[in-house]
Protein backbone atom coordinates (compact mmCIF):
# COMPACT_ATOMS: atom_id res chain seq x y z
CA UNK A 1 0.00 0.00 0.00
CA UNK A 2 0.82 3.72 -0.89
CA UNK A 3 0.13 6.68 0.32
CA UNK A 4 0.36 10.16 -0.73
CA UNK A 5 -0.16 13.52 0.94
CA UNK A 6 -0.55 17.07 -0.01
CA UNK A 7 0.78 19.55 2.21
CA UNK A 8 -0.53 22.94 0.48
CA UNK A 9 -4.39 21.04 1.08
CA UNK A 10 -3.33 20.05 4.60
CA UNK A 11 -5.27 22.40 7.36
CA UNK A 12 -2.71 20.79 10.45
CA UNK A 13 -5.98 19.30 12.16
CA UNK A 14 -3.89 16.03 13.09
CA UNK A 15 -6.70 13.31 12.52
CA UNK A 16 -4.04 11.41 10.35
CA UNK A 17 -1.74 11.38 13.36
CA UNK A 18 -4.44 10.12 15.54
CA UNK A 19 -5.45 7.75 13.11
CA UNK A 20 -2.03 6.22 12.17
CA UNK A 21 0.64 7.51 14.07
CA UNK A 22 3.10 5.03 12.76
CA UNK A 23 3.27 6.91 9.49
CA UNK A 24 1.93 10.61 9.49
CA UNK A 25 3.40 12.96 11.68
CA UNK A 26 2.94 17.00 11.74
CA UNK A 27 5.55 19.41 11.28
CA UNK A 28 7.38 21.04 14.54
CA UNK A 29 7.19 24.54 13.30
CA UNK A 30 3.39 25.16 11.06
CA UNK A 31 1.61 21.40 12.18
CA UNK A 32 1.05 20.39 8.74
CA UNK A 33 1.39 16.54 7.56
CA UNK A 34 4.43 14.87 6.59
CA UNK A 35 4.92 11.08 6.04
CA UNK A 36 7.75 8.81 8.52
CA UNK A 37 7.54 6.29 5.64
CA UNK A 38 6.91 5.77 2.14
CA UNK A 39 5.72 2.49 2.01
CA UNK A 40 2.71 1.81 4.46
CA UNK A 41 3.93 -0.64 7.25
CA UNK A 42 2.05 -4.02 7.91
CA UNK A 43 -0.29 -3.23 10.77
CA UNK A 44 -1.09 0.57 10.10
CA UNK A 45 -3.42 -0.46 6.35
CA UNK A 46 -6.75 0.11 8.33
CA UNK A 47 -5.55 3.42 10.06
CA UNK A 48 -4.05 4.88 7.06
CA UNK A 49 -7.48 4.39 5.11
CA UNK A 50 -8.88 5.81 8.13
CA UNK A 51 -6.93 8.84 7.88
CA UNK A 52 -7.62 9.12 4.39
CA UNK A 53 -11.46 9.09 5.15
CA UNK A 54 -11.73 11.35 7.88
CA UNK A 55 -8.83 14.03 6.87
CA UNK A 56 -10.80 17.05 6.30
CA UNK A 57 -8.79 18.37 3.72
CA UNK A 58 -8.89 15.53 1.10
CA UNK A 59 -4.61 15.75 1.64
CA UNK A 60 -4.21 11.96 1.77
CA UNK A 61 -4.90 9.65 -1.39
CA UNK A 62 -4.25 5.83 -0.49
CA UNK A 63 -3.05 3.46 -3.56
CA UNK A 64 -3.64 -0.01 -2.89
CA UNK B 1 -48.30 27.87 -14.10
CA UNK B 2 -47.97 28.11 -10.80
CA UNK B 3 -47.00 25.98 -8.14
CA UNK B 4 -48.36 25.93 -4.78
CA UNK B 5 -44.87 25.52 -3.10
CA UNK B 6 -44.80 23.56 0.57
CA UNK B 7 -44.62 25.87 3.59
CA UNK B 8 -40.81 26.58 4.33
CA UNK B 9 -40.40 25.26 7.18
CA UNK B 10 -38.73 27.84 10.47
CA UNK B 11 -35.02 26.81 11.31
CA UNK B 12 -33.82 26.30 13.99
CA UNK B 13 -36.61 23.74 14.93
CA UNK B 14 -37.22 22.79 18.56
CA UNK B 15 -35.75 19.61 20.05
CA UNK B 16 -38.38 17.22 21.33
CA UNK B 17 -38.03 17.75 25.56
CA UNK B 18 -38.34 14.44 25.84
CA UNK B 19 -35.05 13.56 23.90
CA UNK B 20 -32.98 15.87 25.06
CA UNK B 21 -29.64 14.60 23.72
CA UNK B 22 -31.25 13.84 19.75
CA UNK B 23 -31.14 16.55 17.37
CA UNK B 24 -35.34 18.44 16.72
CA UNK B 25 -36.95 15.82 15.06
CA UNK B 26 -38.28 17.43 11.62
CA UNK B 27 -34.60 17.09 10.80
CA UNK B 28 -34.58 13.25 10.06
CA UNK B 29 -37.97 13.69 8.07
CA UNK B 30 -36.03 16.68 6.31
CA UNK B 31 -32.59 14.60 6.13
CA UNK B 32 -35.41 11.61 4.09
CA UNK B 33 -37.77 13.39 2.25
CA UNK B 34 -35.82 16.99 1.20
CA UNK B 35 -32.38 16.51 1.67
CA UNK B 36 -31.73 19.64 0.55
CA UNK B 37 -34.23 21.82 1.44
CA UNK B 38 -34.99 25.83 2.18
CA UNK B 39 -36.22 26.81 5.51
CA UNK B 40 -36.90 30.17 7.08
CA UNK B 41 -34.51 32.19 9.32
CA UNK B 42 -35.28 34.77 11.81
CA UNK B 43 -34.80 37.11 9.59
CA UNK B 44 -37.09 36.32 6.81
CA UNK B 45 -34.03 34.73 4.87
CA UNK B 46 -34.76 31.33 3.05
CA UNK B 47 -31.34 29.85 2.90
CA UNK B 48 -30.40 26.08 2.22
CA UNK B 49 -30.47 23.30 4.87
CA UNK B 50 -28.10 20.72 4.42
CA UNK B 51 -29.31 17.67 6.27
CA UNK B 52 -27.40 14.27 4.77
CA UNK B 53 -23.34 13.26 5.72
CA UNK B 54 -22.24 12.86 2.52
CA UNK B 55 -23.62 16.34 1.21
CA UNK B 56 -22.54 18.13 4.12
CA UNK B 57 -19.28 17.19 4.25
CA UNK B 58 -19.26 17.95 0.41
CA UNK B 59 -20.84 21.39 0.63
CA UNK B 60 -17.92 21.76 3.68
CA UNK B 61 -14.97 20.85 1.61
CA UNK B 62 -16.49 22.73 -1.58
CA UNK B 63 -13.61 25.45 -2.42
CA UNK B 64 -16.66 27.76 -3.58
CA UNK B 65 -18.83 27.85 -0.94
CA UNK B 66 -17.26 30.19 1.45
CA UNK B 67 -17.36 30.82 5.55
CA UNK B 68 -16.95 35.02 4.75
CA UNK B 69 -19.93 36.75 7.26
CA UNK B 70 -19.87 39.76 5.39
CA UNK B 71 -21.20 38.67 2.05
CA UNK B 72 -24.46 39.34 1.17
CA UNK B 73 -26.95 36.21 1.46
CA UNK B 74 -25.03 34.59 4.40
CA UNK B 75 -27.42 32.88 7.01
CA UNK B 76 -26.06 34.34 10.17
CA UNK B 77 -27.40 32.40 13.15
CA UNK B 78 -29.00 35.04 15.42
CA UNK B 79 -29.64 38.71 14.97
CA UNK B 80 -26.33 39.24 17.78
CA UNK B 81 -24.24 37.64 15.59
CA UNK B 82 -24.91 39.30 12.39
CA UNK B 83 -24.54 42.65 14.55
CA UNK B 84 -21.17 41.87 15.46
CA UNK B 85 -20.56 41.66 11.72
CA UNK B 86 -17.86 44.13 11.21
CA UNK B 87 -16.66 44.25 14.50
CA UNK B 88 -14.43 40.72 15.40
CA UNK B 89 -12.93 39.17 12.05
CA UNK B 90 -11.17 36.44 12.21
CA UNK B 91 -9.87 33.28 10.47
CA UNK B 92 -12.85 31.45 11.20
CA UNK B 93 -15.13 33.80 8.97
CA UNK B 94 -12.76 34.40 6.23
CA UNK B 95 -11.55 32.35 3.03
CA UNK B 96 -8.68 31.26 1.64
CA UNK B 97 -5.60 32.59 1.08
CA UNK B 98 -6.50 34.73 3.89
CA UNK B 99 -8.03 32.19 6.45
CA UNK B 100 -4.91 29.55 5.49
CA UNK B 101 -2.32 32.43 6.46
CA UNK B 102 -3.85 32.91 9.74
CA UNK B 103 -4.69 29.44 10.37
CA UNK B 104 -0.77 28.52 9.75
CA UNK B 105 0.25 30.99 12.38
CA UNK B 106 -1.39 28.84 14.73
CA UNK B 107 -1.73 24.96 13.56
CA UNK B 108 1.70 24.17 15.20
CA UNK B 109 0.69 25.30 18.73
CA UNK B 110 -2.21 22.62 18.20
CA UNK B 111 -0.65 19.50 16.61
CA UNK B 112 -1.09 16.61 18.25
CA UNK B 113 2.18 16.01 19.42
CA UNK B 114 2.29 19.09 21.65
CA UNK B 115 -1.37 18.47 22.85
CA UNK B 116 0.13 14.69 24.03
CA UNK B 117 2.57 17.06 26.01
CA UNK B 118 0.20 18.37 27.92
CA UNK B 119 -1.67 15.37 28.98
CA UNK B 120 0.05 15.34 32.54
CA UNK B 121 -0.66 18.69 33.20
CA UNK B 122 -4.16 18.02 31.88
CA UNK B 123 -4.71 15.19 34.54
CA UNK B 124 -3.26 17.51 36.86
CA UNK B 125 -5.48 19.63 36.76
CA UNK B 126 -8.46 17.33 36.93
CA UNK B 127 -7.25 15.67 39.74
CA UNK B 128 -6.79 18.67 41.80
CA UNK B 129 -10.59 19.48 40.48
CA UNK B 130 -11.95 16.23 41.79
CA UNK B 131 -9.65 16.59 45.01
CA UNK B 132 -11.67 19.87 45.56
CA UNK B 133 -14.96 18.21 44.58
CA UNK B 134 -13.91 15.03 47.11
CA UNK B 135 -13.69 17.41 50.11
CA UNK B 136 -16.44 19.87 49.16
CA UNK B 137 -20.37 19.70 49.62
CA UNK B 138 -22.75 17.49 48.12
CA UNK B 139 -24.69 17.57 45.57
CA UNK B 140 -22.75 19.97 43.62
CA UNK B 141 -22.88 21.58 39.85
CA UNK B 142 -20.76 19.62 37.50
CA UNK B 143 -20.34 22.47 35.19
CA UNK B 144 -18.59 25.12 38.06
CA UNK B 145 -17.11 22.25 39.89
CA UNK B 146 -15.21 20.46 36.81
CA UNK B 147 -16.54 21.20 33.21
CA UNK B 148 -15.99 24.86 32.98
CA UNK B 149 -12.79 25.26 34.92
CA UNK B 150 -10.70 22.18 33.41
CA UNK B 151 -10.55 24.02 29.53
CA UNK B 152 -10.77 27.47 30.61
CA UNK B 153 -7.88 26.83 32.53
CA UNK B 154 -5.72 24.87 30.45
CA UNK B 155 -6.53 27.64 27.34
CA UNK B 156 -5.83 30.60 30.03
CA UNK B 157 -2.17 29.00 30.43
CA UNK B 158 -1.70 28.22 26.72
CA UNK B 159 -2.94 31.69 25.82
CA UNK B 160 -1.56 33.65 28.69
CA UNK B 161 -4.67 35.17 29.67
CA UNK B 162 -4.90 35.95 33.44
CA UNK B 163 -7.07 33.00 35.21
CA UNK B 164 -8.28 35.25 37.52
CA UNK B 165 -10.56 37.00 35.02
CA UNK B 166 -12.66 34.23 34.18
CA UNK B 167 -15.67 36.06 35.49
CA UNK B 168 -15.62 38.30 33.20
CA UNK B 169 -14.71 36.14 29.85
CA UNK B 170 -17.12 33.36 30.84
CA UNK B 171 -19.76 36.49 31.45
CA UNK B 172 -18.80 38.03 27.99
CA UNK B 173 -18.71 34.47 26.03
CA UNK B 174 -22.29 33.27 27.88
CA UNK B 175 -23.19 36.58 25.81
CA UNK B 176 -21.95 36.29 22.48
CA UNK B 177 -23.34 32.56 22.37
CA UNK B 178 -26.83 33.37 23.86
CA UNK B 179 -29.30 32.97 21.39
CA UNK B 180 -31.98 35.71 22.66
CA UNK B 181 -28.57 38.09 23.56
CA UNK B 182 -30.12 41.76 22.21
CA UNK B 183 -27.78 43.23 19.27
CA UNK B 184 -26.86 45.95 22.23
CA UNK B 185 -25.79 43.23 24.57
CA UNK B 186 -23.40 40.87 21.72
CA UNK B 187 -22.08 43.86 20.54
CA UNK B 188 -21.12 45.05 23.90
CA UNK B 189 -19.95 41.99 25.35
CA UNK B 190 -17.50 41.37 21.92
CA UNK B 191 -16.16 44.99 21.84
CA UNK B 192 -15.53 44.62 25.85
CA UNK B 193 -13.60 40.89 25.08
CA UNK B 194 -11.83 42.78 22.43
CA UNK B 195 -10.59 45.58 24.77
CA UNK B 196 -9.61 43.58 27.50
CA UNK B 197 -7.51 41.55 25.01
CA UNK B 198 -6.00 44.65 23.25
CA UNK B 199 -5.12 45.47 26.21
CA UNK B 200 -3.42 42.04 27.14
CA UNK B 201 -1.82 42.94 23.84
CA UNK B 202 -0.16 46.04 24.94
CA UNK B 203 0.96 44.72 28.24
CA UNK B 204 2.86 41.70 25.78
CA UNK B 205 4.00 44.14 23.82
CA UNK B 206 5.86 46.04 26.83
CA UNK B 207 6.48 42.70 28.35
CA UNK B 208 7.31 39.64 25.99
CA UNK B 209 5.97 36.68 27.47
CA UNK B 210 6.62 32.61 26.34
CA UNK B 211 2.70 32.02 25.53
CA UNK B 212 0.75 31.67 22.64
CA UNK B 213 -0.69 36.21 22.38
CA UNK B 214 3.19 36.95 23.71
CA UNK B 215 4.57 34.96 20.47
CA UNK B 216 2.02 36.37 18.44
CA UNK B 217 2.79 39.71 19.63
CA UNK B 218 6.40 39.84 19.21
CA UNK B 219 6.74 37.70 16.06
CA UNK B 220 2.95 39.30 14.41
CA UNK B 221 2.76 42.59 15.92
CA UNK B 222 5.78 44.16 16.12
CA UNK B 223 6.83 42.62 12.10
CA UNK B 224 3.62 44.78 11.57
CA UNK B 225 2.42 41.58 9.97
CA UNK B 226 -1.06 41.67 12.14
CA UNK B 227 -2.34 44.64 13.54
CA UNK B 228 -3.19 44.69 17.41
CA UNK B 229 -6.98 44.67 16.55
CA UNK B 230 -6.41 41.62 14.43
CA UNK B 231 -4.68 39.53 17.44
CA UNK B 232 -7.01 40.43 19.41
CA UNK B 233 -9.71 39.18 17.59
CA UNK B 234 -8.07 36.00 17.02
CA UNK B 235 -7.46 35.69 20.84
CA UNK B 236 -11.38 36.37 21.13
CA UNK B 237 -11.72 33.88 18.66
CA UNK B 238 -9.39 31.24 20.95
CA UNK B 239 -10.66 31.85 24.00
CA UNK B 240 -14.36 31.75 23.68
CA UNK B 241 -14.11 28.66 21.27
CA UNK B 242 -11.39 26.73 23.43
CA UNK B 243 -13.31 26.71 27.17
CA UNK B 244 -17.09 26.79 25.85
CA UNK B 245 -17.13 23.77 23.58
CA UNK B 246 -15.39 21.00 25.75
CA UNK B 247 -16.71 22.28 29.17
CA UNK B 248 -20.33 21.51 27.55
CA UNK B 249 -19.11 18.47 25.94
CA UNK B 250 -17.78 17.38 30.00
CA UNK B 251 -21.20 17.86 31.20
CA UNK B 252 -23.63 17.16 28.39
CA UNK B 253 -21.88 13.65 27.90
CA UNK B 254 -21.67 12.79 31.54
CA UNK B 255 -25.42 13.62 31.62
CA UNK B 256 -25.98 11.25 28.74
CA UNK B 257 -23.90 8.67 30.39
CA UNK B 258 -25.51 8.98 33.64
CA UNK B 259 -28.53 7.77 31.34
CA UNK B 260 -27.07 4.73 29.95
CA UNK B 261 -25.35 2.84 32.78
CA UNK B 262 -24.22 0.05 30.73
CA UNK B 263 -21.90 2.50 28.31
CA UNK B 264 -20.81 4.59 30.96
CA UNK B 265 -19.17 1.01 32.84
CA UNK B 266 -17.72 0.13 29.68
CA UNK B 267 -15.78 3.22 29.37
CA UNK B 268 -15.02 3.27 33.39
CA UNK B 269 -14.05 -0.39 33.71
CA UNK B 270 -12.22 -1.10 30.38
CA UNK B 271 -9.07 0.19 31.51
CA UNK B 272 -7.66 0.73 27.94
CA UNK B 273 -7.41 4.72 26.50
CA UNK B 274 -8.21 3.21 23.21
CA UNK B 275 -11.90 2.90 24.52
CA UNK B 276 -12.09 6.27 26.09
CA UNK B 277 -10.79 7.75 22.76
CA UNK B 278 -13.16 5.86 20.93
CA UNK B 279 -15.85 6.86 23.80
CA UNK B 280 -14.92 10.53 22.96
CA UNK B 281 -15.26 10.42 19.35
CA UNK B 282 -18.97 8.47 19.69
CA UNK B 283 -20.12 11.13 22.35
CA UNK B 284 -18.55 14.19 20.18
CA UNK B 285 -21.09 12.22 16.96
CA UNK B 286 -24.27 11.64 19.33
CA UNK B 287 -24.19 14.81 20.79
CA UNK B 288 -23.05 17.34 18.17
CA UNK B 289 -23.11 20.28 20.53
CA UNK B 290 -22.53 22.98 17.86
CA UNK B 291 -25.79 22.16 17.05
CA UNK B 292 -27.29 25.20 14.67
CA UNK B 293 -25.41 24.19 11.90
CA UNK B 294 -21.97 25.37 9.94
CA UNK B 295 -23.07 29.03 8.12
CA UNK B 296 -22.11 29.42 4.30
CA UNK B 297 -23.05 31.20 1.19
CA UNK B 298 -22.50 30.23 -2.33
CA UNK B 299 -19.54 31.89 -4.36
CA UNK B 300 -21.11 30.33 -7.57
CA UNK B 301 -23.92 27.99 -8.66
CA UNK B 302 -23.44 24.52 -8.03
CA UNK B 303 -25.43 21.75 -7.47
CA UNK B 304 -25.97 19.71 -4.05
CA UNK B 305 -27.44 16.39 -3.83
CA UNK B 306 -29.05 17.00 -6.88
CA UNK B 307 -30.63 20.47 -5.83
CA UNK B 308 -29.13 23.62 -7.68
CA UNK B 309 -28.01 26.39 -5.33
CA UNK B 310 -27.26 29.88 -7.19
CA UNK B 311 -24.51 32.28 -6.02
CA UNK B 312 -25.40 34.52 -3.44
CA UNK B 313 -27.73 31.76 -2.01
CA UNK B 314 -27.57 31.23 1.97
CA UNK B 315 -26.15 27.27 2.83
CA UNK B 316 -26.80 25.98 5.88
CA UNK B 317 -24.61 22.37 6.78
CA UNK B 318 -26.82 20.70 9.33
CA UNK B 319 -23.98 18.64 11.07
CA UNK B 320 -26.13 17.26 14.20
CA UNK B 321 -28.36 15.83 11.17
CA UNK B 322 -25.70 14.60 9.28
CA UNK B 323 -23.74 13.01 12.44
CA UNK B 324 -27.50 10.65 12.72
CA UNK B 325 -27.77 9.96 9.24
CA UNK B 326 -28.31 5.80 8.98
CA UNK B 327 -26.31 6.38 5.24
CA UNK B 328 -22.87 6.86 7.60
CA UNK B 329 -23.95 5.61 10.93
CA UNK B 330 -25.68 2.27 11.62
CA UNK B 331 -28.66 2.32 14.37
CA UNK B 332 -27.16 6.18 14.48
CA UNK B 333 -29.92 7.48 17.25
CA UNK B 334 -28.06 4.81 19.84
CA UNK B 335 -25.29 5.79 21.72
CA UNK B 336 -22.56 3.06 21.24
CA UNK B 337 -18.99 3.84 22.45
CA UNK B 338 -17.67 1.11 20.77
CA UNK B 339 -18.75 1.99 17.20
CA UNK B 340 -16.32 3.41 14.87
CA UNK B 341 -17.71 7.05 14.74
CA UNK B 342 -14.31 8.69 14.00
CA UNK B 343 -15.79 10.25 10.72
CA UNK B 344 -18.18 12.28 12.41
CA UNK B 345 -18.80 16.28 11.56
CA UNK B 346 -18.73 17.12 14.92
CA UNK B 347 -15.68 19.06 14.58
CA UNK B 348 -16.93 20.08 10.91
CA UNK B 349 -15.55 19.55 8.09
CA UNK B 350 -13.15 20.92 5.28
CA UNK B 351 -10.64 23.88 5.94
CA UNK B 352 -12.33 25.44 8.81
CA UNK B 353 -12.57 21.81 11.02
CA UNK B 354 -11.67 22.51 14.34
CA UNK B 355 -7.86 23.40 15.11
CA UNK B 356 -8.57 22.67 18.18
CA UNK B 357 -9.02 19.15 18.60
CA UNK B 358 -6.35 17.83 19.48
CA UNK B 359 -6.56 20.12 22.82
CA UNK B 360 -10.22 18.96 22.96
CA UNK B 361 -9.34 15.20 22.62
CA UNK B 362 -7.06 15.34 25.27
CA UNK B 363 -9.35 17.23 27.97
CA UNK B 364 -12.29 14.75 27.06
CA UNK B 365 -9.98 11.91 27.42
CA UNK B 366 -8.65 12.40 30.71
CA UNK B 367 -12.15 14.05 32.21
CA UNK B 368 -14.31 10.97 31.17
CA UNK B 369 -11.59 8.77 32.23
CA UNK B 370 -10.86 9.87 35.58
CA UNK B 371 -14.49 11.10 36.59
CA UNK B 372 -15.97 7.90 36.49
CA UNK B 373 -13.12 6.29 38.08
CA UNK B 374 -12.75 8.49 40.58
CA UNK B 375 -16.49 9.07 41.90
CA UNK B 376 -17.39 5.65 40.96
CA UNK B 377 -21.34 6.14 42.48
CA UNK B 378 -21.34 9.65 40.57
CA UNK B 379 -25.54 10.20 39.83
CA UNK B 380 -27.76 13.48 39.08
CA UNK B 381 -29.29 15.39 41.76
CA UNK B 382 -32.05 15.66 39.61
CA UNK B 383 -34.21 14.13 37.06
CA UNK B 384 -32.78 14.55 33.62
CA UNK B 385 -36.62 15.90 33.08
CA UNK B 386 -35.40 18.61 34.98
CA UNK B 387 -32.23 19.75 34.06
CA UNK B 388 -31.91 22.99 32.02
CA UNK B 389 -31.01 22.18 28.79
CA UNK B 390 -29.20 24.77 26.34
CA UNK B 391 -32.10 25.43 23.54
CA UNK B 392 -31.19 29.42 24.27
CA UNK B 393 -27.86 28.96 23.53
CA UNK B 394 -25.45 28.37 20.17
CA UNK B 395 -23.69 25.76 21.79
CA UNK B 396 -25.99 22.80 23.32
CA UNK B 397 -25.66 21.56 26.49
CA UNK B 398 -26.63 22.07 30.17
CA UNK B 399 -26.63 25.06 32.15
CA UNK B 400 -25.97 23.38 35.17
CA UNK B 401 -25.59 19.57 36.49
CA UNK B 402 -26.18 18.74 39.69
CA UNK B 403 -24.53 15.92 40.38
CA UNK B 404 -23.61 13.54 43.65
CA UNK B 405 -21.81 10.27 44.81
C1 LIG C 1 -15.34 19.54 22.09
C2 LIG C 1 -14.89 20.67 21.82
C3 LIG C 1 -15.01 21.41 20.52
C4 LIG C 1 -15.96 21.32 19.53
C5 LIG C 1 -17.20 20.42 19.49
C6 LIG C 1 -15.57 22.26 18.50
C7 LIG C 1 -16.27 22.46 17.31
C8 LIG C 1 -15.83 23.23 16.26
C9 LIG C 1 -16.48 23.33 14.98
C10 LIG C 1 -17.77 22.63 14.58
C11 LIG C 1 -15.74 24.16 14.18
C12 LIG C 1 -16.00 24.47 12.72
C13 LIG C 1 -16.43 25.86 12.40
C14 LIG C 1 -16.89 26.02 10.96
O1 LIG C 1 -16.93 25.07 10.19
O2 LIG C 1 -17.27 27.13 10.59
C15 LIG C 1 -14.63 24.62 14.99
C16 LIG C 1 -13.68 25.51 14.57
C17 LIG C 1 -12.70 26.02 15.41
N1 LIG C 1 -12.41 25.62 16.71
FE1 LIG C 1 -13.33 24.19 17.75
N2 LIG C 1 -14.43 22.89 18.88
C18 LIG C 1 -14.05 22.40 20.11
C19 LIG C 1 -12.95 22.77 20.84
C20 LIG C 1 -12.06 23.75 20.50
C21 LIG C 1 -10.93 24.15 21.31
C22 LIG C 1 -10.52 23.55 22.64
C23 LIG C 1 -10.33 25.15 20.64
C24 LIG C 1 -9.09 25.82 21.18
C25 LIG C 1 -8.41 26.70 20.70
C26 LIG C 1 -11.07 25.38 19.39
C27 LIG C 1 -10.77 26.32 18.42
C28 LIG C 1 -11.37 26.40 17.17
C29 LIG C 1 -10.96 27.33 16.13
C30 LIG C 1 -9.85 28.34 16.21
C31 LIG C 1 -11.81 27.10 15.02
C32 LIG C 1 -11.79 27.82 13.67
C33 LIG C 1 -11.07 27.00 12.65
C34 LIG C 1 -11.09 27.59 11.25
O3 LIG C 1 -11.98 28.36 10.91
O4 LIG C 1 -10.18 27.25 10.47
N3 LIG C 1 -12.11 24.50 19.35
N4 LIG C 1 -14.69 24.02 16.25
S1 LIG D 1 -5.76 14.87 8.61
FE1 LIG D 1 -5.45 15.92 6.66
S2 LIG D 1 -5.55 18.09 7.16
FE2 LIG D 1 -5.27 17.00 9.08
S3 LIG D 1 -3.06 17.00 9.43
FE3 LIG D 1 -3.55 15.11 8.38
S4 LIG D 1 -3.32 15.60 6.21
FE4 LIG D 1 -3.41 17.54 7.27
Amino acid sequence: MKVEIDQDKCIGAGQCVVAAGAVFTQREDDGIVELLVADVPAGSEDGVRDAEMVCPAGAIVVHD
Amino acid sequence: MTRVLPEVPAYPMARDGRCPFDPPPPLGGLREDAPVSRVRLWDGSTPWLVTRYADVRAVLADPRVSSDSDLPGFPHTTPGVAARRGRVKSFITMDDPDHARHRRLLTSDFTVRRMEALRPRVQGIVDGLIDDMLAGPRPVDLVQAFSLPLPSLVICELLGVPYADRDFFHRASRTIIARDATPEDAVGATDDLLAYLGDLVDRKDAEPTDDLLGRLTAEQLRTGAMSRAEIASMGLLLLVAGHETTANMITLGTAALLREPGQLALLRDGGDPAVVANAVEELLRYLTIVHLGRRRVALADLEVGGVLIRAGEGIIAATDAANRDPGAFADPDALDITRKARHHVAFGYGVHQCLGQPLARVEMQVAFETLYRRLPGLALAEPVERLPFKHDMIIYGVHELPVTW
